[in-house]
């Protein structure tokens, strides 16, 4: 029993059958990958997973509760948190105060009135996040005005912001979607990173496969929203049905 | 990528981090710089009487004075509707256009309570404020389903349509277009007036239209005690405006502003942190509608009216959107300019221009006439296009520039940190 099970979820968008019966099981302390072409599904998947869209029919349960008809702050709640393709942080505010956000979300739940309160009294959160920077190298840039960062470092304070919450399901969008080939090895090398150091469950949807191959314990092929095969890396390398479905038309 | 066992210095840094935060202390839980803002306007506010009244008696400069207890109470009283204002606008970003109303129930409850119970300010200030809290609530509840132009549409038919039952519908609450007044046939249940006498709005005794002149010279100055009330609401406003801003509550609203979805997906309900900031800024509204009952105790419909709610989203630009001072510079520049500007008149310019010739003594009239007396609108919409165009940072902007040509040391810092950058002070 996976800490993630997804049952028989379809979900259609006018005539489009965006998932059509759509199993899958990611295990604990396991990198699973979702791979696929181009309008697999694998997006309408994730958003299913987060609140941002309800599937038509089927389940999707999280450490044995459904997150069905929750919304996406209640999900996170639970312990699931997701990077978006392009980073999303809070560009107006300061690398520490993106930090502390997900800090005081962790500690105090969705809302809190603290309105009279003071960061002099909050010793241990800004202490937490001021590790979780030095774990990502950016301890340095912590008054820096967040917009004004490269992308690589949005995206490794993004990944820092999640991380600090200690998700027990991270999911990643395409993390490396649209990066240089520098760039993509840097995030690779951060994700081995966080693997390595935290025994953290990463479900991970991606297109490049240098992404997939260096980081995924399991791969889940989607074609046209239904699973292909569920497989290891290596596996997943010699299978003719991928194979076909990657590169299906040119194949005819 | 390093760890703490290969990096010691991650200790070290957070301890840093800490002692600057200490030190960085001021008095009343404000760092250095809020508390010197806060002591600077505290001592301009307290030093209005003098400082507004700069010209002497009789000259031809008197009439720019504006240190008369009518108009300064406005300063404090309209500067506190845009502080509130400004915690909604300013932080989250929710442009509300129909803040009158809130000040307008605040008025209006105000004026019941010294009519019923008691001619002291102090409940009815009290009232005001629970009332437009109350009523913030509510708008709010349905208002904030919507965001961007939807919710400043969706506050401004509430506003509307409180101004429309004011006006009529509820005529019996409201006293409809005439409004309400305190009449010598009210007697509240805790007075002791004589049959017929009108009473008047009180803090234990002490009648708010009482004044102490003094004069120096051909100088004039009133003390009023109505102001200095209102004065010391303000600071007090003031004083919990820049709590909220410092706060992780603030912190959370600017995130609003900056990343909704960001904010959802991080485990926060960016809906009840909207809310509050709305009805904080509607409770803001309402005090100042209830300061506005008890300096002068009548209220009528007008007071809700749109235009209301606009000019305090021009009070918060003009000054400073999201600074802690802008919105008070703004509140006064507006109400000044209303009631110094629209008072000169055409043989004012006359006589300013005396000394030129006679055609081009006219000449200079004819030109300026349009900007002055009824005119004054189009004075302040100059002005306004002027500070938005080359200042986007409001009058706040302005004065750091200002204040920038005169210290080459840009790091030394003034007490208002940058329009610009304030968005970006540290978490501590």
């Amino acid at each position: 029993m996976g800490i993630l099970e997804v049952k028989g979820v379809n979900k259609r968008f006018g005539g489009l059958q965006a998932l059509g019966h759509v199993n899958l099981s990611v295990t604990e302390n396991t990198v699973h990958a979702i791979i696929g072409p181009n309008g697999a599904g694998k997006s309408t998947l994730l958003n299913c997973l987060v609140g941002k869209l309800i599937p038509d029919t089927g389940s999707v349960m999280f450490d044995g509760q459904s997150v069905l008809g929750r919304k996406p702050h209640e999900i996170n709640q639970m312990g699931i948190s997701r990077v978006f393709q392009t980073p999303e942080i809070f560009g107006d505010l300061t690398v520490l105060e993106n930090m502390m956000i997900p800090c005081f979300a962790k500690r105090d739940g969705s809302f809190r009135m603290h309105a009279f309160e003071q960061f002099a009294n909050e010793k241990e959160l800004i202490d937490k996040a001021m590790h979780m920077l030095e774990d990502v190298n950016m301890a340095d840039k912590r008054y820096m005005h967040s917009a004004s960062m490269s992308r690589g470092d949005k995206r490794r304070l993004e990944m820092a912001m999640c991380l600090v919450q200690e998700p027990k399901l991270l999911l990643l969008d395409e993390p490396t979607a649209g990066m240089a080939r520098a760039d993509t090895n840097n995030t690779i090398d951060l994700l081995k990173e966080i693997n390595d150091k935290r025994d953290i469950t990463m479900c991970i949807i991606e297109h490049d496969m240098h992404v997939v191959f260096s980081l995924a314990e399991r791969i889940t092929v989607l074609a046209q929203g239904t699973p292909l095969v569920e497989d290891t890396p290596d596996n997943i390398k010699g299978n003719p049905k991928v194979q076909e479905a990657y590169l299906g038309e040119s194949a005819h | 990528m390093t760890d703490q066992t290969q990096n010691p210095s991650a200790a070290v840094t957070g301890e840093a981090t800490r002692r600057q935060a200490t030190r960085n202390r001021g008095l009343f839980g404000l760092n250095k710089k809020d508390t010197s803002l806060l002591i600077i306007v505290a001592i301009l506010t307290m030093l209005a009487p003098f400082l507004l009244n700069p010209f002497p008696e009789g000259s031809s400069l008197a009439q720019f004075n504006a240190g008369y207890p009518d108009l300064m109470q406005r300063f404090v009283i309209f500067g506190i509707f845009a502080i509130g204002f400004n915690i909604l606008f300013g932080l989250t970003g929710y442009l509300s256009f129909g803040h009158a109303a809130f000040l307008g129930v605040g008025s209006y409850a105000a004026i019941w309570m010294m009519k019923l119970l008691t001619l002291n300010v102090i409940p009815a200030i009290i009232m005001s404020i629970i009332f437009a809290g109350i009523f913030a609530l509510a708008v709010g509840f349905i208002s904030l389903r919507r965001s961007g132009i939807y919710f400043s549409i969706l506050t401004l038919a509430f506003a509307q349509m409180s101004y429309a039952l004011a006006y009529s519908v509820l005529t019996p609450i409201t006293g409809g277009e005439t409004g309400l007044q305190i009449k010598s046939t009210d007697s509240p249940l805790l007075s002791n007036l004589q049959p017929g006498e009108i009473g008047r709005a009180n803090l234990f005794g002490l009648d708010m239209r009482s004044s102490y002149e003094l004069e120096v010279g051909n100088w004039l100055f009133t003390f009023n005690a109505g102001y200095y009330i209102a004065a010391v609401v303000m600071l007090l406003a003031f004083y919990m405006s820049i709590r909220i801003f410092r706060s992780p509550f603030g912190m959370m609203l600017r995130a609003i502003k900056s990343n909704q979805q960001r904010l959802n997906y991080t485990g926060l309900n960016a809906k009840p942190y909207t809310l509050a900031a709305f009805v904080i800024s509607g409770m803001y509204a309402g005090l100042a509608g209830g300061l506005m009952v008890a300096m002068d105790t009548q209220v009528g419909p007008e007071r809700m009216f749109w235009t209301a709610s606009g000019e305090v989203v021009l009070m918060a630009i003009l000054g400073g959107v999201g600074t802690l001072i802008g919105p008070v510079l703004g509140a006064g520049m507006i109400k000044y300019m209303e009631n110094i500007i629209s008072k000169i008149n055409d043989n004012v310019l006359h006589q300013w221009f005396a000394f030129m010739p006679d055609g081009i003594e006219d000449f200079m009239v004819f030109i300026i006439h349009p900007f002055i007396g009824k005119g004054w609108h189009l004075t302040l919409g100059i002005v306004f296009m002027l500070v938005v165009i080359f200042l986007p940072g409001g009058l706040v902007e302005g004065g750091q520039r200002i204040a920038r040509l005169f210290r080459r040391d840009r790091k030394g810092g003034g007490v208002e940190p940058d329009a610009a950058d304030q968005r970006k002070t540290p978490a501590e």
